[in-house]
């Protein structure tokens, strides 16, 4: 199934842009030509070239070092969140549709509730009640994707426990729980997979917003959104500095959505070929 | 819930901070807010719209790939990246737009003028995402057995189109449109900041920062009647395109 | 013969809410009053047309649908009080083969896990000791052992009911609910399970309530069987007397309706009156009058009680004379 994957050119190309900030986030510290919190006022604002690659900001601070060790902030709060909003709204989508009747129809009704709200502005209450910490910000954004699971895990759910053969688990004497996990979560992997990357996308996109608002990981970390959000201050100034985390915002998003748009092609028959 | 009642008969209270009423404060900005999400709706949509189908009627040749392609990368930009971007490039760079954005509203040159960069950062992003949704849409109306039906009945193939797909296939893409409101409001946060505007993404902020609670409590309330006249007026669309739904 | 099953005034109603803006409640009364019981190792045929209840009341034996009301004794257990430990019990020893034999398997399980799992989650056997247990059951049904690391899709229709039969059979029950096993499968496919179950039954010394629309299937395996007609049995009795000479009308309407492929038996096609009406709303009275030839006054008023002679009865006011 790589392979068919690997095919699709786009995917092939997202993969790539994933590797490489992914790589790079890893090898930050070695390759990573400055310390990025380490602050040389005498060099501050200066364009790409020569001791620093892609310039420095205002405090001289190093533009490339800082890129590298934010990638492993958004790829961190990406993954963890996607994570928790995985086990989480699938958990409580399984559960709910295998039980069914009034209990899944509540239930079904506070996802809703919670669907309603843009995620960006969900993350934003819950980070600015809560702070700016990390594990804030991977609880808030996994709170934005816990509903979209929650449905996708909750549909197939509601036709298989319907199959005969989840009778006869329950003839053969086996409990809901087995039922529930053993057998009917396998058939519905594939999905929660391709969503997953998919929201991965949209986690690593919430999470360079809110700390472009502020509600990031507190400075003097360095984080994508945040260092956008320094730079806007010296954007006539320097440009260099707005454009270069952009940059990699946008490689990392595009890579993501590429790879997250191939997984669903190939595993949806009837996307092929769209 | 003395809240509630007070807020129906128009007293919202006021703000902590400021101490100034609330309805006061949103209703200054609201026109900069409405004006920027009507403008990006409408560029979204006139955009998105004909993209979408188009790509679909030309699956898998050069203006599919193309639209493909540029959707995707359109989505992937999050908002304030590409509207740094565009302020850097249009107004900064080639000094045709203003930068900051706070416009007069007697003014409708000015209005428009300070509009554009913004409306368009939204816009962009918000056809990327409707031309994906349109192309699938169309595509799965395109496939259906009443379409090759009218077509082997020798309807010219322009009207199938237009009489009988788009009618279909505009279903669900009025459903994702009332949607994207909803994620428009979000965007609109962001690029109120990047472009210095006024409105109500940036009372929000501002709000959360201080901590002004009554505040928020009205802005949320505002929020979510927003909301529900939003959803509203997807049902209704929905009903005028959709027949059967009428007769329920 | 010792009854293994008894059954007495199972009830099973299902409520459905529907409609908009006012919801209505409809009372569907699938099955409505069932009473039988089935003899250790015998073979116990249900017989009706669609939606007369008999796969419901089916299940409910086995508690796969809870039953509203009503008596159910396995081996003289009561199956209704049965929780926990004491139901996983009484779940070993009663199975089931279902209709349809492209979902009764997981798709994504090798036959093998299929088989062992049962076996592993009661801790009969585990590892090599349930392989051979799942290889001995396979080979009982007809199929190689190369199955065991197959999966559902790899076999054909009739093969699959095999397996699902050889997954009833590994808990070693006594009593199978075989509900419409053969309905799904080619006619020439039919047999060759058919067959296999009576050998099972043979061997094993299983007990059937075998559930099925087709009487001729029925005819040939079931030594007593009950007609069903919206929820309740309108005649019990022993095959052949049944459907020889019965004395319910329905049951005759029935058995006239299904060909017998003996040229020499020319008989006139009954005129077969209306359709079933719907378990929602049943007719008052004697639930089959509007169809019924012999109906009359006290038909469509008071429901016939139960009459029995010689172990052949019927719920009839007017029944065919013996």
């Amino acid at each position: 199934m790589i392979r068919r994957l690997l095919q699709n050119p786009t995917t092939l190309i997202g993969a790539i842009l994933c590797v490489i900030v992914v790589f790079g986030a890893i090898l930050a510290p070695w390759i990573a030509p400055h310390d990025p919190l380490e602050q040389n006022i005498i060099d501050r604002l200066q364009p790409p070239g020569g001791d620093y690659p892609l310039g420095t900001d205002d405090y001289g601070r190093d533009v490339l070092s800082r890129i590298l060790w934010g990638a492993r902030i958004s790829l961190i709060v990406a993954v963890a969140s996607t994570a928790v909003a995985i086990v989480v709204g699938g958990a409580i989508g399984m559960v709910s549709g295998y039980i069914g009747g009034r209990f899944d129809l509540f239930i079904m009704q506070v996802m809703d509730v919670l669907l309603s709200f843009p995620s960006l502005i969900l993350g934003l209450i819950i980070v600015a009640l809560l702070g700016p910490e990390m594990i804030n910000l991977v609880a808030a954004i996994a709170l934005t994707a816990v509903a979209p699971f929650a449905r996708i895990a909750r549909a197939p759910v509601l036709s298989l426990k319907e199959r005969a053969f989840v009778e006869a688990g329950r003839a053969l004497g086996f409990s809901h729980v087995r039922v529930l996990f053993v057998h009917i979560l396998p058939n519905i992997v594939s999905e929660i997979l391709v969503m997953g990357s998919l929201w991965m996308a949209t986690a690593v996109r919430t999470e360079a917003s809110l700390s472009f608002i502020g509600l990031g990981v507190k400075p003097p970390t360095a984080t994508w959104g945040g260092m956008m959000r320094d730079g806007f201050e010296t954007i006539l100034d320097a440009p260099w500095l707005s454009i270069f985390p952009g940059l990699a915002i946008l490689a990392l998003v595009l890579g993501l959505n590429m790879v997250g748009d191939g997984l669903r092609d190939v595993t949806d028959p009837k996307l092929a070929g769209t | 819930m003395t809240f509630i009642g007070r807020a129906l008969s128009g007293d919202f209270g006021s703000s902590m901070i400021t101490n100034r009423p609330i309805l006061a404060d949103v209703g200054a900005v609201l026109p900069h807010t409405i004006d920027l999400t009507v403008a990006a709706m409408i560029i979204g949509t006139l955009l998105g719209v004909p993209a979408g189908v188009v790509a679909a009627l030309h699956r898998n040749r050069g203006i599919d790939l193309a639209a493909r392609l540029l959707s995707l990368l359109g989505l992937s930009f999050p908002v304030f990246v590409s509207g740094i971007f565009m302020l850097l490039a249009f107004a900064l760079h080639w000094r045709i737009f203003p930068v900051i954005g706070n416009a007069n509203l007697s003014d409708p040159i000015d209005r428009l003028d300070k509009l554009v960069l913004p409306a368009l950062t939204l816009g962009l992003v918000m056809a990327a995402y409707i031309t994906r949704v349109t192309r699938s849409a169309m595509l799965q109306v395109l496939d259906e057995d009443y379409m090759r039906t009218a077509r082997a009945k020798g309807v010219p193939w322009r009207r199938v189109v237009w009489r009988h797909g788009l009618r279909n296939a505009g279903l669900p893409v009025v459903t994702v449109v009332g949607l994207y409101v909803g994620i428009l409001i979000g965007n609109s946060v962001l690029t109120e900041i990047v472009f210095n505007r006024p409105g109500l993404g940036k009372i929000i902020v501002g709000a959360l920062n201080q901590r002004d609670y009554t505040m928020l409590q009205g802005l949320m309330v505002i929020y979510c009647f927003l909301i529900v006249v939003v959803n509203l007026l997807t049902d209704v669309t929905y009903g005028l395109i959709d027949p059967r739904v009428k007769q329920a | 013969m010792t009854p293994i099953l008894e059954v007495a005034g199972l009830r099973k109603h299902f409520t459905v809410v529907k409609g908009f803006p006012r919801p209505v409640k409809t009372v569907v009364r699938a099955v409505d009053g069932v009473d039988f019981s089935v003899g250790e190792g015998e073979a116990f045929g249900m017989v009706g047309e669609s939606g007369c209840g008999k796969s419901t009341a089916a299940r409910a034996v086995l508690r796969l649908i809870e039953p509203d009301t009503g008596e159910i004794h396995f081996a003289g257990e009561d199956v209704r009080a049965a929780r926990g430990a004491s139901l996983t019990a009484l779940r070993r020893r009663m199975q089931i083969v279902f209709q349809d034999p492209y979902s009764s398997l997981n798709p994504r399980r090798t036959i093998g896990r299929t088989l062992t799992e049962p076996l592993a989650v009661h801790g009969i056997a585990r590892g090599t000791r349930a392989r051979s247990q799942a290889t001995a059951l396979l080979d009982e049904v007809g199929l190689p052992e190369s199955a065991l690391d197959r999966y559902p899709h790899e076999f054909s229709g009739g093969q699959r009911q095999r397996i699902g039969i050889a997954r009833a059979l590994a808990l070693k029950p006594q009593l199978i609910v075989a509900d419409e096993p053969v309905s799904a499968l080619d006619v020439s496919v039919q047999a060759q399970v058919l067959l296999l179950l009576k050998e099972l039954q043979k061997h094993r010394g299983l007990a059937y309530v075998f559930v099925s629309h087709d009487l001729s299937v029925i005819r040939w395996f079931c030594a007593r069987v009950a007609v069903m007609y919206l929820g309740r049995i309108v005649e019990q009795g022993p095959v052949a007397r049944v459907f020889s000479s019965p004395r319910h009308p329905y049951t005759r309407m029935l058995r006239d309706a299904s060909p017998i492929p003996d040229p020499s038996k020319r008989g006139v096609l009954p005129r077969v009156l209306g359709e079933i009406p719907s378990a929602a709303a049943p007719p008052p009275g004697c639930h089959f009058h509007p169809r019924c030839p012999r109906a009359t006054e006290v038909c469509r008023t008071t429901y016939p009680g139960w009459e029995e002679s010689a172990g052949h009865g019927s719920a009839c006011h007017h029944p065919h004379a013996t």
